[in-house]
């Protein structure tokens, strides 16, 4: 049985000793071209163009702009909307105007810079106000989910909390940069090996710009340097741009970007600004919610309208919802196009309703746990209604409405300094009446939170750490912690139903040797050995059996992006589709032999085993092939149960969910606003985990990612739309020391109720929303300064949490 | 220019230009790919490699690190980090059983500073691998690979280059007979280099290149005629006397950071959250001050400590308050053809206390760095030393704020009275580090801070146990 076990990233030994080849590494001919483009350092102008002084920069042999082609080729993964490079006018500043193929990638930077560009600057929209005032958008207008009588909700409230939340984007930063190499085939064709979680996204497009069909255009991903969703997209430029020269040369070309060019031509996670009335009764129970989701999308499509859709799609995270409307405008700016970034959309959407959690519970002097708890879905099989539990507590004041606060429209309510609230362990399962369904009108069947939470409260301590938080503050007047407790619900599945599919490949040689090919691709995630094990375990062999192969468009056609989280589920069980056809192949063969039914051999240990009969693994290959049975198959996969109307906002457009709990304890400066992470649980739901061991890495490593979001990783432009934060100096990740001095992870030991890949659950987006609990903690330290609603922005900077403490002090 | 040294202990010789980076020659010219780009300024650690000298191995960036720095040196990389016949490295096979790698493209630095760390028995991994960016893991199961490995012993390879930078081979240093550029300036004592910097005032003196390295890299920028002083031994080391420390301006803010905290703490407390391991270990006390900076961080401290600089330009040398050597913002009081020589803090009791806010506590430049030395006796504030970083177009003394505390009682009152002054002493300005309000309340509070610590209360956020 290789499922299950911890075992170590299939390329590990590789990434240890350096010898893991990356698409830069790859040793190329001597006669290779190197790229580079040119960019524009407006947001928006009218272009012209003097290349001379590049053409006759030492060794350059090709320049390419938008004059040197009938038709530009297009990048878009969407609209059809990104020539390769600028027309005659640019739309932001990094936008690529022309290509330089040197023969060094020095000689290509070099002489890129000797461009003499003049611009005729236009005006620029820039934040989605200038947008919203422009009115310029993708789509004719608002996408908008309701469900119920919200405005009757909102009326009816006795309370009513309102406000807004400016929530950042966010750089990929994956370690390696975007790159691709293009070689050039003797028929007019080309192999490109590119950076890429979308293979077939890059043969499509590439051949595309060659006019030549697929079947001309190969291209090969064996690992990427990290992806997060930055290369979901975002390598079509650099593919195309090497394809094109590849093509018009006869040589082979290659293009990295330098991590500055990288940070100022790529899209990054969508920053977004989220309005927000949410009516609450006493006991701090959601009565309707009313959002309005600002997405800037920057100057193309790109990926942004299912990024939105995400968006509003997680706008309900763990609650039920009785009555919602949720208002989507995709807003087009004069910036670097926004793009898939670990969660897409999702973990904005979220971040909305946890902040309306939040404030309901300041406004109603509860803990913010006890509002979740009371608002939390009704759980699978009923749970939620067996667990104990203290009832709710009954208020202990009248609230009052009195004075508006920061003109937020939200009710003061005079809380005590130093934290009097009290953590009441509330359970409070929802009426039957009341479907358990989403905004969407998606039924919650699978929700486990209310069991995940009871877990996490026992085991981190939660209660005993909130009066402890709050005795500490009594008594420290500069330093104040903060503590808190967030959910995640995750939909599983692509919203786009027909990417739910995935094919696999998978040989047996003579030597009973497994070679294994999917479409999906390895970006560090460790699907690779995941899928591996599932082979393995299929045939009952150890794991140096099975070889993994590059991602190849050759091998596996028309695959899907590996995004979404989606793909161990979908490879997984192309993989076993493809596995099982064998196995039922080579057991019809040796059944005779073995005196079983086919069906009834078991594939164990190396052996083919049935009725105290067996038969070595490689005895059985052997026979099947001399029997003339074929010792290759494809396997396909395709996700039940989903149907999805987007534009209605109905239907089911995930087939489960996938759940985790994070508490998080922070101190903060209130001198500067400097904080630190003291303290994170997580429990995580991965269903019946395919690998543990790579499992908690993408808990532990989303957990940190989505904590950076929302703390360092400032993205600044400046009023003219440049970027100022270009490269890790001015851009701060995550470092060592800024995990949390005390991780303890923990998976859910629990199954999915779907039938996924041995009941597996995605792992890779989820965990990434469980750094909100950091967020969620910060406020609540800032909360600690004063009786005012902090008002917390994202990320919370230094300068963000001082600026909410002098809010909350009022 | 030929330059020789060891690579995974073979004897290289290579006909580099000066500026060449030890990256691309490591990455185009030897196949070398197992070191990495990751971006090519010194920020991410992907392309860490460990040098040996005759001070020690080091972790350093080969990404900012030039072919001329390295004459009779040892370079490791990742692929000499496991043994001639494969065998891995401790710190290679606890990364694989601890998954300690998701993506792989950062481990090969992370390998490199945890084999160097593993050597010098180094076990302050936060800080050994601050400079070492990693976006998969979150880095704990890095750190769990780094603790398991540290009980392990150094493999006998890892100890071969310091035997032999004896060789013979080494001692050739770097010629002018080498066929692809204009060779660099290689002096070997101050005196050469004084004599040759008079002769060429225009030319680029490089000390560790930690900002002079991304004029290359970044800026493309050709930086001939082009001196390298890490041969200047006579300007390495801090003398400690009695009266003062002195420290020549080639010793690596590393070895001025191990040997001024016992001094000043807080001081050395700064040194570790300055730049990272690799930026330390390459860049100089005399560097961060002749490069005029607004924002590095040790000028703020030694200003703070009544430091005078010492310039020297051929035979003539003259001193001056440090603080006086930044005249603007770019602008520095340094005739051409003169150099930092060294740098001399007066001893005095210890009451320096340095407050670095950035956005990120390890290896992140300064939005704001406020260093105080406050003197108080009968508790009356005798002498108040404020400089900031950060603040001003140069690193600028608070004057109306010492003006404000100095012969006052050092009393809560004295300083919310002297808080006003910050708005008298900077104007700051908004950049993406932080905007001018935030800068200017942050370093008022500084002021409070330091008399909040003084007088016994928690106010460090990194001091508080979880």
């Amino acid at each position: 049985m290789t499922v299950a076990k911890p075992l170590p990233h299939d390329a590990a030994p590789l990434h240890v000793t350096g010898a893991a080849r990356y698409v830069d590494d790859i040793p190329v001919p001597a006669n290779t071209l190197h790229l580079a483009f040119g960019l524009s350092r407006k947001a928006r102008a009218r272009v012209s163009l003097e290349l001379s002084a590049v053409r006759a920069a030492p060794g350059v042999d090709l320049v390419l702009s938008a004059a040197d082609f009938d038709t530009v080729p297009d990048c878009s993964p969407s609209a059809h909307d990104e020539p390769l490079v600028a027309l005659d006018e640019v739309f932001y500043a990094g936008h690529p105007l022309f290509i330089v193929a040197a023969r060094s990638y020095g000689a290509a930077r070099r002489a890129a810079t000797r461009a003499e560009i003049v611009y005729e600057e236009l005006p620029a929209i820039l934040t989605v106000d200038d947008a919203m005032a422009a009115d310029s958008r993708f789509e004719d207008g608002p996408r908008i989910h309701t469900k119920g009588d919200v405005d009757a909700a909102l009326a009816a409230a006795p309370h009513v909390v309102e406000g807004s939340i400016d929530i950042g984007g966010q750089e990929h930063f994956y370690l390696e940069g975007q790159a691709a190499l293009a070689f050039p085939t003797d028929d007019g064709g080309v192999i490109v090996h590119s950076s890429t979680q979308h293979p077939t996204e890059i043969q499509h497009k590439v051949a595309e710009a060659l006019g030549i069909p697929m079947h001309g255009v190969r291209v090969e991903t064996r690992r990427m340097g990290g992806g997060f969703g930055g290369k979901e997209s975002q390598g079509n430029h650099l593919a195309i741009a090497c394809a094109v020269v590849a093509a018009r040369t006869g040589r082979p070309a290659k293009m990295r970007y330098d991590r500055d060019d990288d940070f100022v031509i790529t899209g990054k996670r969508h920053d977004c600004r989220i309005d927000y009335r949410a009516g609450f009764d006493n006991d701090g129970l959601c009565l309707g919610v009313d959002f309005l989701q600002l997405v800037r999308c920057g100057w193309s499509m790109d990926l942004s309208l299912p990024v939105a859709d995400r968006a509003m799609l997680h706008a309900d995270n763990a609650y039920l919802l009785p009555a919602a409307r949720i208002t989507s405008h995709r807003l087009k700016t004069n910036t670097q196009s926004a793009t898939a970034f670990r969660g897409f959309g999702g973990p904005q959407g979220m971040v909305g309703i946890e902040r309306v959690m939040d404030h309901a519970a300041h406004v109603l002097g509860l803990d913010p746990l006890d509002v979740r708890r009371r608002n939390y879905y009704r759980e699978a099989g009923g749970g939620d209604e067996a667990a104990p539990g203290p009832k709710p507590a009954m208020a202990a004041w009248a609230p009052m409405p009195t004075t508006d606060l920061k003109g937020r429209g939200s009710m003061k309510i005079e809380t005590p300094m130093g934290g009097s609230r009290r953590y009441k362990g509330t359970h409070s399962p929802r009426p039957k009446e009341l479907p358990n369904t989403t905004p969407y009108g998606m039924e919650v069947e699978d929700f486990i939170l209310n069991a995940m939470t009871d877990r996490l409260v026992e085991t981190c301590d939660y209660a005993a750490r909130v009066e402890a938080v709050a005795a500490w503050n009594a008594a420290n007047p500069v330093l104040k912690r903060g503590i808190a407790l967030t959910p995640v619900k995750f939909g599983i599945s692509f919203t786009l139903t027909h990417l739910n599919q995935a094919g696999a490949l998978v040989h047996v040689y003579n030597d009973g040797s497994v070679v294994l090919n999917h479409g999906g691709t390895e970006m560090g995630q460790g699907l690779f050995q995941k899928v591996a094990q599932v082979a393995a375990d299929r045939f009952g062999l150890p794991m140096e059996a099975v070889k993994i192969t590059a991602t190849d468009t050759a091998k596996v056609p028309n695959t899907s992006a590996t995004a979404a989280s989606s793909g161990s589920d979908l490879n997984g069980m192309a993989v076993k589709a493809a596995c099982d056809t064998l196995r039922d192949r080579i057991a019809e063969v040796v059944a005779p032999e073995l005196q079983a039914e086919p069906a009834s051999i078991r594939f164990e240990e190396g052996m083919l085993r049935a009725n105290g009969a067996e038969m070595p693994w490689a005895e059985a290959v052997t026979k099947t092939y001399l029997a003339r049975v074929s010792l290759s198959a494809t396997g396909f996969y395709a996700t039940p149960k989903i149907a999805w109307d987007r534009i209605a906002g109905r239907g089911r457009p995930f087939f489960y969910f996938a759940h985790g709990v994070a508490c998080s304890e922070v101190v903060i400066d209130t001198l500067t606003g400097e904080n630190r992470i003291l303290r994170t649980d997580i429990l995580h739901d991965c269903g019946r985990s395919l690998n543990p061991a790579i499992d908690m890495g993408q808990i532990e490593g989303g957990f940190v990612q989505g904590a950076g979001w929302l703390t360092t990783e400032e993205l600044v432009w400046d009023g003219s739309g440049v970027l100022r934060t270009h490269a890790p100096s001015t851009y701060k990740i995550p470092a060592c020391s800024d995990r949390p001095k005390v991780f303890n992870v923990a998976l859910w030991d629990g199954e999915n109720r779907e039938d996924t890949i041995y009941r597996s659950k995605a792992v890779g987006e989820p965990p990434f929303m469980l750094g909100i609990s950091v967020h969620s903690a910060l406020a609540d330290a800032c909360a600690a300064c004063g009786p005012n609603w902090p008002d917390l922005q994202a990320p919370a900077t230094a300068e963000a949490v001082l600026a909410a403490v002098g809010r909350a002090r009022g | 220019m030929i330059v020789r040294f060891l690579l995974n202990g073979t004897e290289t010789e290579a006909d580099a230009a000066a500026t060449e980076t030890l990256l691309d020659f490591l990455r185009e010219r030897k196949g070398l790919t197992g070191t990495k780009e990751g971006c090519n300024e010194g920020d991410c650690g992907a392309c860490t490699v460990m040098v040996t000298d005759a001070t020690g191995s080091k972790a350093l960036n080969s990404c900012i690190l030039f072919m001329g720095q390295l004459a009779g040196k040892a370079v490791r990389t990742v692929e000499g980090v496991s043994g001639p016949d494969g065998t891995l490295h401790p710190v290679q096979s606890a990364m694989v059983s601890h998954h300690g790698s998701q993506c792989g493209f950062c481990t090969p630095g992370f390998v490199v500073s945890m084999a160097v760390a593993h050597l010098n028995g180094e076990t302050d991994h936060d800080d050994r691998l601050a400079g070492n960016l990693c976006r998969c893991t979150g880095y704990a199961p890095i750190v769990r690979a780094a603790e398991a490995a540290s009980a392990e012993p150094v493999p006998d390879w890892m100890s071969a280059d310091a035997e032999a930078l004896t060789s013979p081979f080494l001692s050739t240093g770097p010629s002018l007979d080498g066929a692809s550029a204009e060779a660099p300036f290689v002096p070997t004592s101050a005196d050469a280099l004084a004599e040759w910097f008079v002769a060429h005032p225009d030319a680029t003196l490089v000390a560790g290149a930690t900002d002079v390295g991304l004029w290359v890299t970044k800026q493309l920028r050709d930086l001939s005629p082009v001196a390298f002083l890490n041969q200047c031994d006579d300007l390495k080391g801090i003398a400690v006397g009695d009266g003062e420390i002195r420290v020549g301006a080639m010793t690596s803010v590393s070895d001025f950071g191990a040997a001024i905290a016992p001094h000043h703490p807080s001081l050395g407390e700064l040194i570790r959250r300055y730049g990272s391991v690799q930026v330390r270990n390459a860049a100089t006390v005399g560097g961060n001050i002749a490069n005029g900076s607004p924002i590095g961080d040790s000028p703020p401290a030694l200003i703070a400590l009544g430091a005078t600089l010492h310039l020297r330009r051929g035979g003539d040398r003259r001193t001056l308050p440090l603080q006086d050597f930044f005249l603007d913002y770019g602008k520095q009081d340094r005739q051409p053809g003169e150099f930092v020589e060294a740098v001399t803090i007066p001893r005095q009791p210890d009451r320096l206390r340095c407050y670095k806010l950035s956005k990120r506590f390890d290896q992140d430049i300064s939005a704001v760095c406020g260093c105080f030395s406050i003197t108080v006796e009968n508790d009356t504030v005798a002498e108040a030393r404020i400089a900031f970083g950060g603040m001003a177009g140069i690193p600028k003394r608070a004057a109306a704020v010492e003006a404000a505390l100095t012969g006052r009682p050092w009393t809560a009152d004295t300083v919310t009275a002297a808080l006003p002054a910050f708005a008298e002493d900077f104007q700051p300005l908004t950049d993406m580090r932080a905007s001018a309000e935030y800068r200017l309340r942050a370093a008022t509070n500084m002021l409070a801070r330091y008399f909040h610590e003084d007088s016994g209360t928690a106010a460090n956020v990194l001091e508080v146990a979880p």
